[in-house]
C-alpha cells in the first residue's frame, strides 16, 4: 500500500514583504528586489502529501519549473520530507505564461507513474489559480480544486472537501487525480532537522556548475564539464542530487513551450495607488453597520 | 512569519561569540560518525552550520505555531477522562506533533538510537525559544533527560527499547520522583519496589505532582531494599502506562496549565530496573535532575523574554503626561534593569551549558577512548574533575538566578504596563503566572543555593573566578576588571569568615555568599562579550531601520552598568556576612511568635 504524490511548487517572490523598492517604473514587479520563497499554497500541498505519506505509506515527488535557483524551494521540500525532487529548467521555458507552464509541467509529470498530483490553489506573484487546472487537463485526469481537507483514501478513489466560497462540498473520485490545495487546508511543518543537517548539501547539476565555474574562473569548458560530472556523481552516490530535466528530457514540443506556446498578451499594466479621498461616518448602531456592509457588497467589495 | 531565533540578536551573538566548533569536535568524536550516519557533519564548520538551521527551523516553529496557541492552551488545561486518560490541551497535542515532525525531540542522543547529538548549549538555546513561545510546553520539550538518564545508566538492552521512539517523538516521558512526604527531601521516597521469586519487579505506592504523569515512558524513583532508610535504599525503575497505573488526579493550578501535574498510584506495576540497585538517588537522580535544573533555567530564560518583550513594547507606545512612558525615569530604569537581568541571566547559563558539555565529554575520553601517555591521560582526569565541579557549582546556581530574575522580569513587565498588565487581554498576567513554578520545582531557591554555596565556599568559584579573571580582554573594560578583582577579595574575606563559623552559619548566609559569586562571575562574562572578537551590529532604539551599533559597544555598555552598579552591592553583601549576626537562630521565636490559630 502507499501512494506515489507529485507536489508542484513554485519560486516567487514574496509579495507579503513590500517595501519601496519592488515595483519598476513600468509597474511590473522588481523580482530582485524580493525574497525568493516556497509559494505559500505550495507548501500547504507538500504538507497534504506528506500528511498522505505519514498515514498510509508511499514516496512524495516535488517538481519545480524555473531558474536554477529554483533548486532553492526544492531543498526546503527535501528539509520538510520530501523523498524525491526534480528541477525543470531550461533557457527555453522562458517568458511562459500558464499554458505554457501547465504544458511543460506536464510532460514532466507524465515521465512519473503517480496517484495524486498536487498544487497550491495559486501562487502569490501572479495569482491566476490556472496552473493546477490546466495541468490536469492536459495530463487528462480528474481535478478537484480549493481543496481544505483528506476526507477518506483508499486503493482507487480519494473524498475531499472543498471550499466553495459559500459553503463546503465534499467530492468523492476515481485516482489517479489533481488537487488543488487552499492555505487553510493545513499548518505547513517545519524544516526537519536531520533532514535539514542531511539535504543541505544537495545540489542540482546546474548549482554544480555555477559553483566550478565560480571557484575556477578559468576553466575551459571541457574542463568545467568533467568537474561538474565527478561532483554530480559524488552527490548521487549519496543521494544528494536533485534530478534536473530539460526540455529535450521530458519530450516537450518546444511550439508550446515559452514565449511560443504563450498567448498571453499583457494588453496593459496599471499602476494602482490607493488613496483616501473622502471618508464616511458611520453609525455604530447594528442599522449603520448593515448599511455599511450592503455598500461592500453592492460595490463588490466583499462578497 | 515570525522567528524567535533570528529575531533574538542576543541568542544570535552567543551562538557566534561561544565557541561552539570546539564542542562540536569534541562530541563528534573527530567526525566519526559521518560515514555511518548520513546526517552526521564532517567538519566543525558543517556542524556549527546544523546548528544555526535546526535553531533556525525551531524559531520558526516557535513563533508561528507555538506561540499563538499559548493563550488558549492556558485556558484550557489538560482533562482527567472518567476511564483515567488524560486528554492535553489541542495546542499543546498539535505543537508535540510538529516536534516530532521537526526531529528535535532527542537533541543530545546518540545518533545510534536516533538522535541529534548537539551539545547542551544548544540544547539550552532551543528549550529557551519553545518557552518564550510557551512555556508549559518546555515542561514536554525539556524533559529529554528522561532519555539521557537511560542512555547513561540503564543497559545496553533498554537503550534499544526506549531510545529510539523518544528521538522520533513518539513517546514523552516523565520524572516521577515527589511523594507526598517526599519533596525537596527524596531521601523518604516510601514507594515500593518489589522483586518476585522469578526477578520481575513491580512497583506499589503512590506518587504526586508528576510533571507529564500522564506520559508514555515513566522513570521511577522507588525502594526497593525495605529495610534500608535513606537514599541508599533507592532504586530508579522504567515503566509503562497500563492497567496497574492510574492517574488519580490533575492538580488546578497557578500556572503551567498546558502541563499536566498527575497524581499516580501504582498497583503492582511491572517495571525494569536502571542500572543497579541501590544506585537510584545518587548518581542516577541526581544527575537527572541537575539536567533538569539546567532545562528549568532555560524555560525560565523563555518566560522572561517573552515578558520583557511585551513591555518593551508597551513602554513605546504608551502615552501618559504626553509622553511615551518610557520616558519617565522609573519606567525606564526598570527596562533597562530587565534587559540587563535577562541577557545576564543567558551569559550564566549558555556558560554552565558549555561547562556541563566539557565535562560530559572530558568524562566520555577518560572513560572510553583514554590516552595512552600518562602525563596526558592526568592532564584529561584533572580537566574532567574540574569541569564536573564547575558544573555542580554552576548548575544550581543557573537555576537560581534565572527562575528568581524570570519572576521579577514577569513582575515588572506587568507593573510596566500598568492596569491592562493585570487583565487577561495581555500576555503578562500569563508569564508571571508561568515564571512562579521555576523557583520551586527541580529543587527550591534555597536547595539551588545549598548546593551552590558549597561550591562558593569550598575553592571551586574561586578557581573559576581565576579561570575568567586570566582570559583576554579588551582595554576598555580593564577598570571594570579591577572593581571585579576586588570584588573577588572581599568575597574571599566573606568566605574565610563564614568556614570559621560551621556549616550552618554558611546556609544561613548562603544567599548572599552565592549572589556575589554570581555577580562576579557574570562581571566577566559580561566583559569577555565586551571583549568578544564578533563583528555584528545591533539595532539601537527606536528599531527597525534606526541607527545600529556593534554589539559589543552595547555589551560594554552593559558590563560597565553592571559591575559598577554591582561594586558597592557587593561590598555590602560581604559585610553583611562578616557581621556574624546570628539572630535566626537565637531570636526566632521572638520575631515570629507562636502559629496563628485558625
Amino acid at each position: 500500500m502507499g501512494y506515489h504524490c507529485v507536489v508542484l511548487a513554485k519560486q516567487v517572490p514574496d509579495t507579503h514583504r513590500i517595501t519601496g523598492q519592488v515595483m519598476n517604473d513600468d509597474g511590473t514587479v522588481n523580482r530582485s528586489a524580493l525574497p525568493a520563497i516556497f509559494n505559500p499554497e505550495d507548501l500547504n500541498a507538500l504538507e497534504m502529501a506528506l500528511q498522505i505519506k505519514d498515514r498510509f505509506g508511499g514516496r512524495v515527488t516535488v517538481v519545480t519549473m524555473g531558474l536554477p535557483a529554483a533548486a532553492k524551494v526544492l531543498r526546503e521540500a527535501l528539509f520538510r520530507g520530501a523523498d524525491d525532487a526534480i528541477l525543470v529548467t531550461d533557457i527555453r521555458c522562458a517568458a511562459s505564461d500558464t499554458l505554457a507552464t501547465s504544458y511543460i509541467l506536464s510532460c514532466a509529470v507524465k515521465k512519473l507513474e503517480y496517484d495524486i498530483v498536487l498544487c497550491g490553489r495559486q501562487a502569490i506573484d501572479g495569482d491566476t489559480a490556472q496552473v493546477g487546472p490546466q495541468l490536469a487537463e492536459k495530463l487528462g485526469i480528474t481535478q478537484i480544486t480549493y481543496i481544505e481537507s483528506l476526507e477518506a483514501l483508499d486503493d482507487k478513489t480519494i473524498q475531499v472537501r472543498r471550499n466553495i466560497g459559500n459553503g463546503w462540498q465534499s467530492v468523492k473520485a476515481k485516482l489517479p487525480v489533481l488537487l488543488t490545495v487552499v492555505g487553510d487546508a493545513n499548518a505547513p511543518r517545519v524544516a526537519a532537522a536531520k533532514c535539514l543537517m542531511k539535504y543541505k548539501k544537495a545540489r542540482a547539476p546546474v548549482e554544480v556548475t555555477q559553483q566550478i565555474k565560480a571557484m575556477n574562473p578559468d576553466a575551459v569548458d571541457a574542463e568545467v564539464k568533467e568537474l561538474t560530472t565527478m561532483q554530480c556523481d559524488a552527490l548521487e552516490a549519496k543521494g544528494l542530487l536533485i534530478k534536473q530535466w530539460n526540455l529535450d528530457d521530458i519530450e516537450a514540443d518546444l511550439t508550446w513551450c515559452g514565449r511560443n506556446g504563450s498567448p498571453t498578451k499583457v494588453h496593459r499594466i496599471q499602476s494602482v495607488v490607493l488613496a483616501a479621498k473622502e471618508s464616511k461616518d458611520i453609525e455604530p448602531t447594528d442599522e449603520g453597520l448593515a448599511a455599511m456592509i450592503h455598500e461592500l457588497i453592492d460595490d463588490k467589495i466583499i462578497a | 512569519m515570525g522567528n524567535f531565533y533570528r529575531d533574538n540578536d542576543d541568542i544570535q551573538f552567543l551562538f557566534k561569540h561561544i565557541n561552539l566548533a570546539e564542542l562540536a569536535v569534541a562530541l563528534e568524536e573527530g567526525f566519526r560518525f559521518a560515514p555511518e550516519f548520513d546526517y552526521a557533519p564532517s567538519s566543525a564548520e558543517e556542524a556549527v552550520q546544523n546548528y544555526d538551521m535546526v535553531l533556525e527551523s525551531l524559531g520558526e516553529l516557535g513563533a508561528d505555531f507555538i506561540a499563538p496557541r499559548a493563550e488558549s492552551v492556558d485556558r484550557e488545561g489538560n482533562t482527567l477522562n472518567e476511564d483515567g486518560s488524560v486528554t492535553r490541551a489541542q495546542g499543546i497535542a498539535e505543537a508535540l506533533e510538529k516536534l516530532a515532525q521537526a526531529q528535535v525531540m532527542g537533541f543530545t542522543l546518540p545518533y545510534r538510537y536516533g538522535g541529534l547529538n548537539f551539545p547542551n548549549v544548544l540544547y539550552s538555546m532551543a528549550t529557551e525559544i519553545i518557552s518564550r513561545a510557551d512555556a508549559s510546553l518546555m515542561n514536554i520539550f525539556g524533559l529529554q533527560g528522561i532519555a539521557e538518564t537511560i542512555n547513561a545508566f540503564a543497559s545496553e538492552e533498554l537503550k534499544q527499547e526506549y531510545l529510539p521512539p523518544f528521538a522520533e517523538g513518539k513517546v514523552t516521558g516523565a520524572m516521577v520522583l515527589t511523594e507526598p512526604d517526599a519533596g525537596s527531601d527524596l531521601q523518604a521516597v516510601k514507594l515500593r519496589a518489589i522483586e518476585d521469586s522469578e526477578g520481575h519487579w513491580f512497583l506499589h505506592g503512590v506518587k504526586r505532582f508528576i510533571t507529564n504523569g500522564c506520559g508514555e515512558v515513566l522513570l521511577v524513583l522507588a525502594r526497593s531494599e525495605p529495610d534500608r532508610s535513606g537514599g541508599l535504599g533507592l532504586s530508579l525503575f522504567v515503566c509503562e502506562p497500563g492497567p496497574t497505573v492510574h492517574i488519580r488526579r490533575l492538580e488546578d493550578k497557578l500556572g503551567i496549565h498546558g502541563s499536566p501535574t498527575c497524581e499516580i498510584f501504582f498497583d503492582n506495576t511491572p517495571c525494569k530496573l536502571i542500572g543497579e540497585r541501590r544506585r537510584g538517588l545518587a548518581p542516577y537522580v541526581a544527575t537527572l535532575m541537575n539536567g533538569a535544573r539546567i532545562g528549568i533555567a532555560a524555560q525560565s530564560m523563555g518566560i522572561a523574554e517573552a515578558a520583557y518583550r511585551i513591555a518593551r513594547d508597551y513602554a513605546a507606545s504608551r502615552k501618559q503626561f504626553g509622553v511615551a512612558i518610557e520616558k519617565l525615569p522609573a519606567v525606564r530604569d526598570m527596562l533597562i534593569e530587565m534587559k540587563i537581568a535577562i541577557e545576564t541571566g543567558r551569559a550564566l547559563l549558555y556558560d554552565t551549558s558549555r561547562v556541563v558539555d566539557l565535562a560530559v565529554v572530558y568524562n566520555r575520553q577518560v572513560e572510553e577512548n583514554p590516552p595512552q601517555d600518562k602525563d596526558e591521560l592526568k592532564a584529561l582526569k584533572n580537566n574532567a574533575r574540574t569541569y564536573k565541579r564547575y558544573a555542580g557549582m554552576l548548575t544550581p546556581m543557573s537555576k537560581y538566578l534565572c527562575s528568581e530574575m524570570c519572576n521579577r522580569v514577569a513582575y515588572d513587565a506587568i507593573q510596566v504596563l500598568g492596569g491592562s498588565g493585570y487583565m487577561r487581554d495581555y500576555a503578562s498576567e500569563r508569564h508571571a503566572r508561568d515564571a512562579r513554578i521555576t523557583t520551586i520545582y527541580e529543587g527550591t531557591s534555597q536547595l539551588q543555593i545549598v548546593a551552590a554555596v558549597r561550591g562558593v565556599c569550598s575553592g571551586t568559584a574561586e578557581k573559576y573566578l581565576d579561570e575568567l579573571a586570566a582570559l583576554e580582554y579588551d582595554d576598555d573594560v580593564k577598570d571594570l576588571l579591577d572593581l571585579l578583582a576586588a570584588g573577588a577579595e572581599q568575597l574571599k574575606a566573606a568566605i574565610e569568615f563564614t568556614k570559621d563559623k560551621g556549616n550552618e552559619y554558611m546556609d544561613l548566609y548562603g544567599r548572599p555568599l552565592t549572589d556575589v559569586a554570581m555577580d562576579l562571575i557574570n562581571g566577566y562574562l559580561l566583559c569577555g562579550q565586551a571583549s568578544t572578537k564578533v563583528e555584528m551590529d545591533v539595532p539601537a532604539a527606536p528599531g527597525a531601520n534606526g541607527p545600529t551599533l556593534p554589539m559589543r559597544e552595547r555589551k560594554r555598555t552593559m558590563a560597565r552598568r553592571f559591575v559598577t552598579k554591582n561594586a558597592p552591592k557587593i561590598k555590602a553583601l560581604t559585610e553583611l556576612v562578616c557581621q556574624g549576626d546570628k539572630s535566626t537562630f537565637a531570636e526566632y521565636d521572638t520575631l515570629v511568635g507562636p502559629v496563628p490559630e485558625t
